[in-house]
């Protein structure tokens, strides 16, 4: 009997065009997003007189560095942005590859884009210029981001050199109690095995509460798997995953669809599989978490306290982390209900999907943004907000004080000009805590949708399985 | 691509662990193009004060390190964005090798696409590394990739392991996209199965 394999060992052999001699595969790439980003990858094309392989395996979607105030390009905040978007509609003519423009509804940013239109299918190897490429996984696909040079060598080549990663095996039990989404779950799991936790690994996650989770939530915690140092994440697929891709536009259609699931359900891992490293986390025990630092792995529940960081032994770590404390303006013991914030930014491909503006207006209904608090909702996708405003949820985010914008990656990582001032907090459902990350002395605390919502509200950080009690 | 054999020159100790690329080079540079290069832009915030004047503090700063060459690093250098630019930044104002314990992925992968050497060598070795590079200031460390060796100021050898592909297009100088472009036979060979 042939020995028992993981979902990933699944992918990864059948993707190798060749093995060399000292052990790196050449693997092929069955999907390739790029976004407003690749003026490098195509610069470094030019030079070399190469032209795209595979077009018709490139998709594209200017993200990074896009207005969310309005669809008009003459909004792109100054003239080297404006090169970049319209360098990649350039680009892209030139090259035959499809792009998704500022206008189209099927915009978004490419994370959130690919699953939508079913260009992100289980079995794919996926890359990205992108380290949040990782968020495909989720469909049962080896995703993962690379940079520049990588993108132009995918671009002219269709496959990357890789040495095969160890693999890990998350696996979550248990319920997840009301208010408690994947974000939490994944902030979780950062916090107990650090940023640097999975370095050279990729993660499978499995067990009962994957299994019970939705797509929109397994994208979420694949996501952020290259917080904790992952190469990728991934999730076997399963009906949940079947039922989400069935009506996607690049599906397989009718018998092509047919066959595809059956191969499909060949993907899960083998029972007796063996994995580099094994990690348990009990689900009920998961509460609503926001970070402290500077690292996604500085976070606790939103019921708690900053922690104490005088007790750290380590005099390196220590001055590292009274460093993130002074940088975010708190000290140890301050109760994270008595810390207000002044943005709220409810978006990313993170936490751009539509369960997430569901879960923020769950809480936000018939309630009002605290004065003094900036909030704004940035759908993932052009899609997105037209499913959004079709459910009613732009006016509970507008009537709520939400300012209700157009897709891009916005105020996750500040490119395009939607920034938090120096020295302003930010509640955020972005996926990176770091300094300086949302602008130049900006605080980023790390939530969830939900408790973004509740801290809107509150205008400090709130638990929203208790708002309003 | 650039080439990567071997280096004579001043280390510069960076003890704090997880820095990322964000720190590398922040978000706000990234529109650059290529050829006006980076190097000024390389851990901007650390390196400057907001009014745009050197923070003396930062230990690139100081005048022994100065002419640094190489950085001896903490745990996960390089983690989060995938953002070559910060390879570009460090290649720019001069850095040819970064030692670490341990590296981000995606940065690790990049290093290679630009002749800068990242080497991983176990944490009590960087640490004893780090010290040297802090206190005998100005004793150039020494490295061959060839030899796959690092010396540092006590003239000690210290063997690093490195993979041996991406040593050998270092050390050759191979373009990758050049070297893929001969197996173009087996991809369009592996194109037709599918």
């Amino acid at each position: 009997m042939a020995r028992p394999l993981t979902l990933f060992e699944k992918i990864w052999a059948p993707h190798e065009v060749h093995r060399d001699a000292d052990g790196q595969s050449l693997l092929y790439v069955d999907r390739h997003f790029i976004h407003d980003g690749s003026r490098t990858p195509y610069k470094l094309l030019a030079d070399r007189g190469l032209g795209v392989r595979r077009p018709d395996l490139t998709f594209a979607s200017p993200d990074h560095y896009v207005p969310t105030t309005s669809r008009d390009f003459a909004d792109v905040d100054g003239e080297d942005r404006k090169d970049m978007v319209a360098s990649l509609t350039r680009n892209t003519q030139a090259s035959g590859v499809t792009e998704y423009g500022l206008t189209d509804a099927r915009h978004g940013i490419v994370h959130v884009m690919g699953p939508e239109q079913g260009l992100s299918l289980p079995g794919m190897l996926i890359l990205c210029g992108d380290s949040h490429t990782s968020t495909h996984g989720a469909l049962g696909a080896l995703a993962f981001g690379v940079g520049a040079s990588e993108v132009a060598h995918v671009l002219a080549t269709q496959t990357l050199w890789q040495r095969k990663p160890k693999t890990m095996r998350v696996m979550i039990e248990g319920e997840l109690a009301d208010g408690v989404s994947g974000k939490d779950v994944v902030l979780a799991l950062i916090a107990q095995i650090g940023v640097n936790g999975a370095t050279g690994h990729v993660i499978e996650y499995a067990g009962s509460t994957m299994e019970a989770l939705s797509v929109e939530g397994r994208l979420t915690i694949c996501n952020m798997s290259i917080e904790a140092g992952a190469r990728a994440g991934m999730i076997a697929p399963d009906e949940a995953t079947f039922v989400y891709l069935k009506t996607k536009p690049h599906s397989p259609k009718g018998e092509e669809w047919e066959a595809a699931v059956a191969r499909w359900r060949e993907l899960a891992t083998d029972p007796g599989a063996i994995f580099d490293r094994e990690i348990f986390l009990d689900a009920a025990t998961i509460e609503p978490m926001v970070t402290w630092g500077n690292r996604p792995s500085e976070a606790v529940p939103v019921t708690a306290m900053v922690p104490d960081v005088t007790s750290v032994e380590d005099p390196a770590q220590r001055r590292v982390l009274q460093a993130a404390l002074d940088y975010m303006g708190l000290k140890s013991g301050m109760r994270l209900a008595d810390v207000a914030v002044d943005y709220v930014f409810i978006g990313s491909c993170t936490n751009g999907r539509i369960e997430d503006f569901r879960a923020a207006a769950g809480v936000l209904r018939g309630r009002r943004v605290a004065s003094g608090v900036t909030a704004i909702a940035v759908p993932g996708s052009g899609l997105v907000r037209l499913q959004a405003e079709a459910e009613g949820l732009d006016r509970i985010f507008t009537e709520a004080g939400f300012e209700w914008r157009y897709s891009g990656c916005s105020m996750c990582l500040a490119v395009n000009g939607d920034n938090v001032p120096p020295g302003k907090r930010s509640a955020s459902t972005s996926n990176r805590n770091f300094v300086g990350r949302q602008g130049p002395e900006a605080r980023t605390h790390l939530v969830s949708p939900a408790t973004a919502a509740a801290t809107a509200i509150a205008g400090r950080f709130a638990d929203p399985r208790t708002l309003g009690d | 691509m650039a080439k990567f054999e071997t280096l004579v020159a001043t280390a510069a100790p960076l003890e704090q662990r997880d820095i990322n690329t964000d720190a590398v080079i922040p978000g706000r540079f990234l529109r650059r193009k290529r050829e006006e290069g980076f190097g000024d832009c390389l851990f901007r915030d650390l390196r400057f004060h907001e009014d745009g004047s050197e923070n003396d503090a930062f230990v690139l700063n100081q005048p022994a390190f100065r002419e640094a060459k190489v950085i001896v690093a903490n745990e996960n250098f390089g983690c989060g964005s995938s953002r070559e630019s910060a390879v570009f930044a460090l290649y720019d104002y001069g850095i040819r090798c970064v030692i670490a314990p341990s590296f981000g992925d995606i940065f690790h992968n990049n290093c290679f696409k630009n002749g800068l050497l990242p080497i991983v060598l176990p944490e009590a070795e960087v640490a004893a590394l780090r010290a040297q590079a802090g206190t005998m200031q100005g004793t150039p460390f020494a490295i061959d990739l060839a030899a796959q060796t690092v010396t540092g100021v006590d003239g000690v050898a210290r063997h690093f392991e490195i993979d041996p592909f991406r040593k050998r297009l270092l050390l050759e100088g191979v373009d990758e996209i050049d070297f893929t472009m001969s197996f173009e036979d087996k991809i369009a060979a592996f194109e037709a199965t599918r």
